[in-house]
């Protein structure tokens, strides 16, 4: 398996069903010219994100599998990763696992126009925010009036 | 020292020790929802201390990671404000502490991520956005309050009588620095103002105006966080995960 394939399968561990590819944080999968190592570049998403470790980690032991132990792993803050960068097929596969995903991230000083967040379950536009932060760093707590179910909500950042 | 170490130090033990601080409402928040929101403020403001700890420590060059230096200095190595280290208070307290630190690092962080050095601009492109959501959060608990019922709009009134006077020492000038916290205050007396209006609060007037935090000189509460803070670490050197 290639090395671009390899660190592009590796997971969110806090929500599984979406790779760090489709999340935009694995940026690039380089081979150095001169040393023939593979350099994995990835941007974190919320700097205090446990999860960051959990995925630098399984990035080497996927890209040891694909036979390049000596695999390095960088991480560049800049640009800042934003939810922007989620794929859509990330984004269908968010709503489909209950998440309801982000919107799109208003640009500072644009006139706010507040979307509604349509519930993953039942789709309605009736739902009310709970909490601005949730079960983990990236999402807020909602919950749908039409079916009064609660849900996660990818906040835009 | 070379470059802006004592700068990037200041910055990043501010969020370390509000991060302890703010860590300290864990089981104790007034409903889950808001456990879980000051739980992950405190995780955003560690991440922002992880990464500016961990550059200071190599404009430092004396070979001190982020983890040396969040747990083997004492209290007069730290450059924190001397906001953050005051204690949690009442649930008001905390949210006027909340709201100051944030109307100070959102205009910060966002002036860092234009500055000329390259690696605060990283790291202040990426905390501003979770700031964003600090002051948003304090914001709405400070308006709730304020005009709430007659017991919370006391309440949040005396939190920002008492913390109010720590702010002065936020916007201190520091020509040299990469931002001079200086510049920041006309933003955050309209964050605050607008605030505090619509909590129907009085803004205190500036009178006492404590400092000393940026030259390590701290309030008798510092110390006792540092020694919960550190105890594990000094108890066992070098301890990995």
């Amino acid at each position: 398996m290639n090395p671009r394939e390899a660190a592009a399968a590796v997971v969110d561990p806090e929500i599984r069903v979406l790779t760090i590819d489709e999340l935009g944080i694995l940026r690039s999968v380089d081979e150095d010219p001169a040393t023939g190592r593979v350099v994995v570049t990835i941007t974190p998403t919320y700097t205090g994100c446990p999860a960051m470790d959990v995925i630098r980690a399984d990035i080497r032991r996927a890209l040891t599998a694909a036979g390049h132990p000596d695999a390095e792993v960088r991480t560049v803050h800049a640009p800042a990763w934003s939810t922007d960068w989620i794929s859509e097929s990330g984004r269908a596969k968010l709503a489909a696992a209950g998440i309801a995903p982000p919107q799109p991230v208003r640009a500072p000083g644009v006139v706010p126009l507040t979307l509604s967040v349509r519930c993953p379950r039942c789709g309605s536009p009736e739902t009310e925010q709970l909490s601005h932060f949730g079960s983990t760093a990236c999402k807020s707590l909602w919950r749908c009036r039409s079916c009064s179910e609660p849900f996660d909500h990818l906040k835009a950042l | 020292m070379n470059g802006p170490f004592e700068f990037t130090l200041g910055l990043g033990d501010d969020a370390l020790i509000a991060a302890q601080r703010l860590a300290e409402w864990t089981t104790r928040a007034p409903e889950m929802e808001e456990d879980i929101a000051l739980a992950n403020i405190a995780l955003d403001q560690l991440g922002a201390a992880r990464l500016l700890l961990t550059y200071a420590g190599e404009l430092e060059g004396a070979g001190r990671d982020e983890d040396a230096l969040a747990y083997l200095r004492d209290d007069r190595e730290f450059r924190n404000c001397l906001l953050v280290e005051q204690p949690n208070g009442d649930f008001a307290v905390t949210m006027a502490k909340l709201l100051f630190l944030s109307a100070y690092q959102l205009p910060l962080y966002t002036a860092l991520a234009e500055c000329a050095d390259e690696r605060l601009a990283a790291i202040g492109s990426k905390t501003r956005k979770e700031s964003a959501y600090h002051l948003d959060h304090a914001s709405l608990w400070v308006k709730r309050l304020g005009d709430g019922t007659e017991e919370s709009h006391r309440r949040m009134q005396a939190a920002v009588d008492q913390v109010w006077p720590y702010v002065a020492e936020l916007f201190a000038a520091a020509p040299g620095a990469p931002v001079d916290p200086a510049t920041l205050r006309p933003e955050f007396d309209a964050t605050v103002a607008a605030v505090l209006t619509e909590a129907t609060l009085t803004r205190p007037e500036t009178g006492w105006a404590p400092a000393g935090g940026r030259d390590g000189v701290h309030t008798e509460h510092l110390s006792y966080l540092l020694a919960e803070m550190q105890v594990l670490h000094r108890a066992h050197p070098g301890a990995k995960w």
